[in-house]
């Protein structure tokens, strides 16, 4: 199969576009979306491509735009929003909790949800208030929600494929931090990654490190300091937030006997005690250490002369590696 | 029509009077003496099934329950304009409107009962299932009507709220779309001058509630929602100009809550019994009643054999409802994905094993 060097900006447009293309019934829209394509230029040249009708700026109203694409669904299309900061999600956040998630299980089966709601989330970008945060948990604590995140350009476009094909509700969180920081080769045409399986993307002996999004590259740095330390990492891209690959986590831990959790999402009831919880279930008696996770502050993400201090150093992840190495 | 009725001037459609007389001729709507009986009987009907509802729940055979005692003949306007092509969007005050869209009443009885299979309404498609958040079901609405636009099918959508709602966000995020999308959607807000205990003058400032169209750039009209007449008039008007792609309509039907707002709720602290009876006798249901006693359509003595016949129809359903299989395990899980997540079955599958360990002990 062909393929073509892409950032992650230039493989979720082409997922879009495949879709498009193969499905009259897929619609995308969201503010900024049509003409501009985008704050961040994911949506570019779709509206020329497909129409006005099919690809176009809703008004500036995020309740809005997440509730007419349930219309949209119980009436059969497949809707693409974007909602432009995960930070002005909130608004929305009434109709993804009391009814995207619910349509299906309210109307016994009889409606689905079959829509995507994009948003690019995370920081450690030197942005405004409001443009830094990782809401990921709030999404995946919701019953009926999939929550997706992509590392890489060949991932995102493999499952955000998969999750407009998908019937139920997928929240698509985009770590814009690498929005344009990664390039590599993602086939052309239309492939799809599965949803809630997570990949290994180094196998090791010593400690099993989970994470996604955007920490995943900090964590591969601090694993160049682990292996000059002599520690054998086994990472773990998760890609799928919920539901949780279980089995990929059981059968590492049981194996290192270790775990270090890293996100950027504050630490008190966050994904990593999630992870942890998984870890105690599945591999308690392989423990060598306790399962731990290197997560964000319980604070707001600082302005940009502060973010420093919350976002995870390759070294800060190192520091972690280490201690619970030598535990 | 929505010129003569300007809701800047707070015109409104009426065309009886209290007691049924027509005094707006030119206005009343161009339908049959035998449909005018049908629609009698399904807001009689729907009084039946409602005013019934509230007893099973006073004698905790059914649970919270919203009476709709007072606003039948909304709902039998809808219902008579409404086609099985067109969208059923509820609140959950429009019984009326449910059973004319093909709800059983074992359906209504199931939902408000506690089980989820109420919603399903089978047989009766383009129909959501009652939002309890208030008007949080608005953008549904225009969510459909940018879906038959779009596949141009002939189709309008009737979507429900109640007065409070227009206070919602949601309202007016609707209202937005719908007027900048030209979305074939009909908001019918039922203003029965109550949201529970707060009357209309403290969720606005507004004139009325129709005018809160004219920010949005669409049409809007208020009608009085107790009298049958004007309220098809008003519906049949704003469906047409909806169908034929000019647009969402804002239908205003003031009418009064004359039950509690639900089962739980206890009117005596927030209105006097001088305003409910003032509005007993608008009632919808006498008004009608009125106009066909005088066009010797039908005779008072005609009510009681209705009733009776219309009492044990209710009985019949509420009997399936009683007698429904009990609720099963799997019931609670199997419909949140299209394909149950493993973490989801391990909890069911974690549960039938304390279930058998149970069993086990006794």
């Amino acid at each position: 199969m062909k393929a073509n060097v892409m950032n992650m900006v230039q493989a979720i447009n082409d997922a879009i576009n495949i879709k498009l293309g193969d499905d009259p019934n897929v619609v995308v829209y969201g503010e900024d979306v049509g003409v501009e394509g985008g704050v961040f230029r994911v949506t570019q040249n779709l509206q020329k491509t497909y129409g006005e009708k099919r690809v176009f700026d809703s008004p500036l109203a995020e309740s809005g735009i997440v509730g007419t694409a349930l219309g949209m669904c119980v009436a059969g299309l497949r809707p693409v929003v974007e909602i432009q900061f995960s930070g002005f999600v909130y608004p929305a956040f009434n109709q993804i909790v009391s009814h995207v998630s619910r349509m299906r299980n309210r109307s016994r089966g009889k409606y689905g949800a079959q829509m995507v709601i994009r948003m690019p989330y995370g920081g450690n970008i030197k942005a405004l208030e409001h443009h830094s945060e990782s809401p990921e948990a709030l999404f995946a604590h919701i019953p009926g929600l999939t929550v997706v995140i992509p590392s890489t350009p060949y991932d995102a476009k493999g499952l955000l494929i998969s999750s407009i094909e998908s019937d139920d509700p997928v929240v698509f969180m985009e770590p814009k931090r690498i929005y344009r920081a990664i390039k590599q080769e993602v086939p052309e045409g239309k492939f799809s990654i599965p949803i809630g399986k997570g990949k290994i993307l180094s196998e090791g002996s010593d400690i099993t490190v989970v994470s996604y999004g955007a920490m995943i590259r900090d964590v591969q740095r601090a694993m160049i300091a682990a292996k000059e330390a002599g520690i054998s990492v086994e990472l773990i891209d998760l890609r799928t937030i919920y539901p949780i690959d279980r089995e990929i986590i059981k059968q590492s831990v049981r194996k290192t006997g270790r775990v270090l959790i890293v996100t950027e999402a504050p630490t008190s009831f966050g994904p990593g005690a999630e992870l942890i919880s998984v870890v105690n279930e599945e591999a308690f008696l392989s423990l060598e250490a306790p399962p731990t996770r290197l997560s964000g502050f319980d604070t707001i993400p600082p302005l940009p002369k502060g973010e420093h201090f919350y976002f995870h150093s390759p070294e800060r992840i190192f520091y972690e590696i280490k201690k619970l190495v030598e535990y | 029509m929505f010129t003569k009725f300007d809701p800047l001037k707070d015109k409104m459609l009426q065309v009886m009077d209290d007691n049924g007389n027509v005094t707006a001729p030119s206005l009343k709507p161009d339908i049959s003496d035998k449909e005018v009986v049908e629609a009698y009987k399904l807001m009689q009907f729907a009084r039946t099934a409602d005013v019934m509802a509230v007893s099973f729940q006073r004698q905790g055979r059914m649970y919270t329950y919203p009476p709709n005692l007072g606003q039948e003949a909304i709902s039998a306007a809808a219902g008579k304009i409404m086609r099985k092509q067109d969208w059923l969007v509820p609140a959950f005050r429009e019984m009326g409107a449910w059973i004319s869209k093909g709800a059983k009443l074992r359906d209504i009885y199931l939902y408000w009962g506690g089980y989820e299979d109420g919603s399903l309404f089978s047989g009766a498609p383009h129909f959501l299932p009652s939002a309890v958040p208030i008007a949080s079901q608005l953008p549904h609405a225009v969510g459909i009507g940018f879906a038959i636009k779009y596949k141009k099918e002939d189709s309008v959508v009737f979507a429900f709220v109640g007065d409070g709602g227009t206070s919602e966000g949601d309202f007016h995020e609707a209202l937005n779309f719908a007027g900048v999308w030209k979305v074939p959607v009909l908001f019918i807000v039922q203003n029965n001058q109550y949201a529970i205990s707060v009357p209309v003058k403290k969720q606005t400032a507004s004139r009325n509630l129709a005018i809160k169209s004219m920010a949005y750039g669409i049409k809007g009209i208020k009608v009085d929602g107790n009298d049958f007449f004007a309220m098809v008039t008003a519906i049949s008007e704003a469906f047409e100009y909806a169908r034929k792609g000019n647009g969402p309509v804002l239908i205003e039907a003031l009418t009064f809550r004359r039950g509690a707002h639900t089962t739980s709720d206890d009117p005596t602290l927030y209105r006097t019994e001088a305003e409910e009876k003032k509005w007993e006798a608008k009632d919808p249901i006498k008004r009608l009643r009125g106009y066909l006693v005088s066009q010797k359509l039908w005779k008072e003595t005609d009510d009681k054999p209705l009733l009776e016949q219309y009492k044990k129809e209710v009985e019949k359903e509420f009997s399936i409802y009683e007698n429904y299989p009990p609720y099963k395990l799997e019931d609670v899980f199997k419909f949140h994905f299209k394909n149950m997540p493993d973490d989801l079955k391990k909890q069911q599958v974690e549960y039938e094993k304390f279930l058998n360990w149970m069993e086990a002990r006794k």
